[in-house]
C-alpha cells in the first residue's frame, strides 16, 4: 500500500526524522492560508500524487511570495500530472502540500527496501541525493553504500555514522544524521513498511540535516494490524478496477491488451498473459481467482473484466487441483448467463474432474469455445479477438 | 529414490484442526503411503483429542518426542505462522513446509534471522508443499495427476507446477518429486538449494526449473548450474508480459526499479546453458527434447 509524501512525513516526525514545516491541502483557499499560517516569503508548492517524477513533470514549484505561491496552487491543484511514473493520461491533483523553504547546501539520498538476498532490510544511501536511485546505481554503483541490518539490534550507532560518513555528512552533522537514520530503520521497522525513502536528504545552510521529501510504501500482508495507516489509504490514487476485485479477494491488475484473462493461481496467470502475447494477442488484464474460487468470486471476475471497452474476447485457463473443473465450469456458466456476454469466450479445462467440467460447459448451450491446452486456447482466443 | 520426502517420512501438522489443515490432511493421508506418514497434529490447548486417527499433541515438541516424526507441514493462520515455524525449529524438526499465505514480511525476517546455525530446512511459506508421486504428498497439490519417474520439478508456483506436471505426464513422463518453493520474497530454501539436492539423487535425470519475475534467485540458480550440474536443466519464466512495480498475485513476484525481470532471468540462464522456452505449453516438450 502506498501513502502520500505528507503521510510519510508526519510518520517520520514521531519517530524523530526532521521534515521541514508544511500543512496539506485539500483546496487552493487552503494552501493560500496556510501559506500565510507558515509565514517567511518562500514557500514549496508540491502535488500530493502516489506516484514519482513529480518535480520533473511540474508538480512542485518554489514560490518567492505569497501571489506566487497563490499563482503555483491554482496551476498545481487539479492538473493531470503527468510523471514516468503515472503513464500518459497522468493523475489528477487533488491534494497540496505547502511547506516553508529550505535553504540547500547539500542533497543526498537514503532508502530502505527488504533485501531479498540477505533477508534483511537493507539501508541504502548515496551522495547523490535528488537523483533517481535507479539511475545512480547503474551507472555509479560505487556512490551507494549499503547496510544490511539486524533485526535483533535494530542499526547500530557505529553503521550509521559510517554510512553518514561515507555519503559526506559533516563531521559536526553525523549525530543528527544517526538520529535521523535510526529513526527510519524504527519507523520502516514498526509500521511494517516495504519501502522508507528519503530523497533527497538534505544538509542545510544553517547545519540542520533535514528529510525534504519522504516516501512510504507498507506490506499489505501486515496491513491487519495498522489500522491508522490503512486509514490513510486514499482511493482516488488506485485503479478503480483494482479496488473492486480487492473486495472480492480477486488478485487483478489492469493492462492496455483487449483480451482478459480469468485464471486460478498467480504463476499460471502471467504465463497465461505471457503465451496470449507469444501468439500475438494482447492481455486485458492479469487475473488470479485464488485456489477456492466459487461462483460469486468468478461472476465477480467476470464483471470487472467486461468492464473494459476495450474487451474482445475472454481466455478462462483453469488448471484444477484442489478446486475442481466442474465446479469452475459451473461458475464460468453461471457468470457467462449474469452477465450477458458479449464477445467470444474460450475456456481451457484440466485437471480434477475436467470430463465432468467439459461436459457441464458443452450442455450449457452457451457459445464456449473449448480449448485442449495452453498453446490451443492462446491461439482460439487471439483469433476470436481479432473477430 | 527421491528428495527431501519419501514414503518412510513421518510428518506432523501444525494447525491440523483449521478447515484447511483438516481438508489437507485427509486428502494427503488417502494419498499413496499417506497413512503411514501422517501421525500426529499440533493444535495448542487440544492435545488429547485426534482427527481421522490421527493424535493431536499440544506442541510440536511434544509430538515428536511421541511419534518420532522429523518433518512438519503448517496450515496455520498468517498473523501465527510464523511463530508456528519457529516452534518448529525450536523443536529440531528436520524439514518444515509452510503452505500459509500472507505472512508479513517482517515477521519472515526475524524467522529466518533466528534460524541462522538451525539444521532445520524451510520450504515456503506461500508454496503448495512437495510430492514425492506414489509415495508421499505433504501440502495442497492434486496428487492424481503425478505419477512416478525421473524428471525433478522447482517451482515458485503452485498451478504453474501443475501445468508443468501436467505436460509430462502427457509425454509419458514421471517425477522423482516436485518441490514448491513458493511465492514469497522472504522465503526458506531456494531454487538452488532444491537443484543441489536434485543433483545428488540418482533417481532423478532431468530437471524442469520454473520461476517468475522478482527477485534473483534464478539467476543465482543458473549460474550454479553451469559450474556444478550434472544433469540437463529446462527452465521457464513467468511474467515476460508482467508490467514493472505492479505485484502479481505473488508477494514476491513484482519487478522493482528494473530489477527482477522475466526477460533478465532469461538470458542468464540461457548464458549459462539451461535450455529456456517462452512459451508455457512446451515445457514438457522442451524436457523431452534433452533427455
Amino acid at each position: 500500500m502506498k501513502i502520500h509524501e505528507y503521510q510519510a512525513k508526519e510518520i517520520l516526525r514521531k519517530y524523530g526524522v526532521p521534515t521541514p514545516r508544511g500543512i496539506p491541502c485539500f483546496s487552493v483557499e487552503e494552501a493560500i492560508a496556510a501559506g500565510k499560517t507558515l509565514g517567511g516569503n518562500i514557500a514549496v508548492v508540491k502535488a500530493q500524487i502516489h506516484a514519482g517524477g513529480r518535480g520533473k513533470g511540474g508538480g512542485v514549484k518554489v514560490a518567492k511570495s505569497p501571489a506566487e505561491l497563490e499563482t503555483y496552487a491554482r496551476q498545481i491543484f487539479g492538473m493531470q500530472l503527468v510523471t514516468h511514473q503515472t503513464g500518459p493520461e497522468g493523475q489528477k491533483v487533488r491534494r497540496l502540500l505547502i511547506e516553508e523553504g529550505a535553504d540547500i547546501k547539500k542533497e543526498l539520498y537514503v532508502g530502505m527496501v527488504v533485501d531479498r538476498g540477505t533477508q534483511r532490510v537493507a539501508l541504502m544511501a548515496s551522495s547523490e541525493g535528488g537523483m533517481d536511485i535507479e539511475e545512480v546505481a547503474a551507472h555509479t554503483p560505487e556512490k551507494i553504500h549499503t547496510v544490511f541490518i539486524d533485526p535483533v539490534k535494530g542499526l547500530q550507532d557505529g553503521e550509521a555514522d559510517d554510512v553518514a560518513g561515507k555519503i559526506g555528512v559533516p563531521a559536526a552533522l553525523v549525530p543528527q544524521a544517526r538520529t535521523l537514520l535510526q529513526g527510519l530503520y524504527r519507523a520502516f521497522d514498526e509500521t511494517d513498511a516495504s519501502l522508507a525513502e528519503i530523497n533527497p536528504l538534505v544538509i542545510t545552510g544553517d547545519g540542520r540535516v533535514v528529510a525534504l521529501d519522504a516516501k512510504m510504501n507498507f506490506d499489505s500482508n501486515a496491513l491487519y494490524r495498522h489500522p491508522d495507516i490503512v486509514a490513510l489509504r486514499d482511493l482516488d490514487e488506485e485503479d478503480p478496477n483494482e479496488i473492486e476485485a480487492s473486495k472480492f479477494d480477486l488478485s487483478y491488475i489492469s493492462l492496455d491488451g483487449n483480451i482478459g484473462c480469468l485464471v486460478n493461481g498467480a504463476g499460471l496467470a502471467m504465463a497465461t498473459m505471457d503465451i496470449v502475447k507469444l501468439y500475438g494477442g494482447n492481455p486485458a488484464n492479469f487475473l488470479d481467482v485464488g485456489g477456492g474460487a466459487t461462483t460469486e468470486k468468478v461472476t465477480e471476475a467476470f464483471k470487472l473484466m467486461l468492464k473494459n471497452p476495450n474487451l474482445k474476447a475472454i481466455l478462462v485457463n483453469i488448471f484444477g487441483g484442489i478446486m475442481k473443473c466442474d465446479v469452475i465450469a459451473a461458475g464460468v456458466v453461471a457468470a457467462a448467463r449474469e452477465v450477458k456476454l458479449d464477445v467470444p469466450l474460450v475456456v481451457r479445462l484440466e485437471g480434477t474432474n475436467v470430463e465432468l467440467g467439459k461436459k457441464i460447459l458443452a450442455d450449457s448451450g452457451l457459445p464456449i469455445i473449448s480449448a485442449v491446452n495452453m498453446a490451443d486456447a492462446a491461439a482460439k482466443v487471439v483469433a476470436a479477438a481479432r473477430g | 529414490m527421491s528428495i527431501l520426502i519419501n514414503k518412510d517420512t513421518r510428518v506432523i501438522t501444525q494447525g491440523i484442526t483449521g478447515k484447511t489443515g483438516m481438508f489437507h490432511t485427509k486428502m494427503c493421508k488417502e494419498y499413496a503411503f499417506g497413512a503411514d506418514c501422517f501421525v500426529a497434529g499440533v493444535t495448542p490447548k487440544k492435545g488429547g483429542q485426534s482427527y481421522e486417527g490421527i493424535p493431536i499433541y499440544d506442541s510440536v515438541k511434544e509430538a515428536k518426542a511421541q511419534t518420532g516424526a522429523t518433518v512438519s507441514v503448517i496450515y496455520v493462520p498468517p498473523p501465527f505462522a510464523a511463530a508456528a515455524i519457529d516452534e518448529a525449529v525450536e523443536a529440531e524438526i528436520n524439514l518444515v513446509i509452510c503452505i500459509t499465505e500472507g505472512i508479513p514480511v517482517r515477521d519472515m525476517i526475524r524467522t529466518r534471522n533466528r534460524m541462522q546455525g538451525s539444521k532445520t530446512r524451510l520450504i515456503g511459506p506461500n508454496c503448495p508443499g512437495l510430492i514425492t508421486p506414489d509415495e508421499i504428498k505433504i501440502g495442497i497439490m492434486p496428487g492424481h495427476i503425478h505419477k512416478k519417474g525421473p524428471i525433478g520439478v522447482v517451482s515458485r508456483s503452485g498451478t504453474l507446477t501443475y501445468e508443468a506436471v501436467g505436460q509430462l505426464r502427457e509425454l509419458g513422463l514421471g517425477q522423482s518429486s516436485c518441490v514448491g518453493i513458493g511465492g514469497d520474497p522472504v522465503n526458506g530454501m531456494k531454487h538452488i538449494d532444491v537443484m543441489k539436492l536434485f543433483n545428488d539423487d540418482p533417481a532423478t535425470e532431468a530437471v524442469i526449473m520454473v520461476g517468475e519475475i522478482g527477485g534473483s534467485d534464478e539467476e543465482l540458480c543458473a549460474r550454479w548450474i553451469k559450474d556444478h550440474m550434472k544433469k540437463p536443466v529446462i527452465g521457464f519464466i513467468a511474467g515476460v508480459t508482467a508490467p514493472p512495480g505492479k505485484r502479481m498475485g505473488h508477494a514476491g513476484a513484482i519487478i522493482s526499479g528494473g530489477k527482477g525481470t522475466a526477460q533478465e532471468k532469461l538470458a542468464v540462464m540461457e548464458e549459462c546453458g539451461i535450455k529456456v522456452t517462452k512459451n508455457p505449453a512446451e515445457m514438457g516438450k522442451l524436457l523431452k527434447s534433452v533427455l
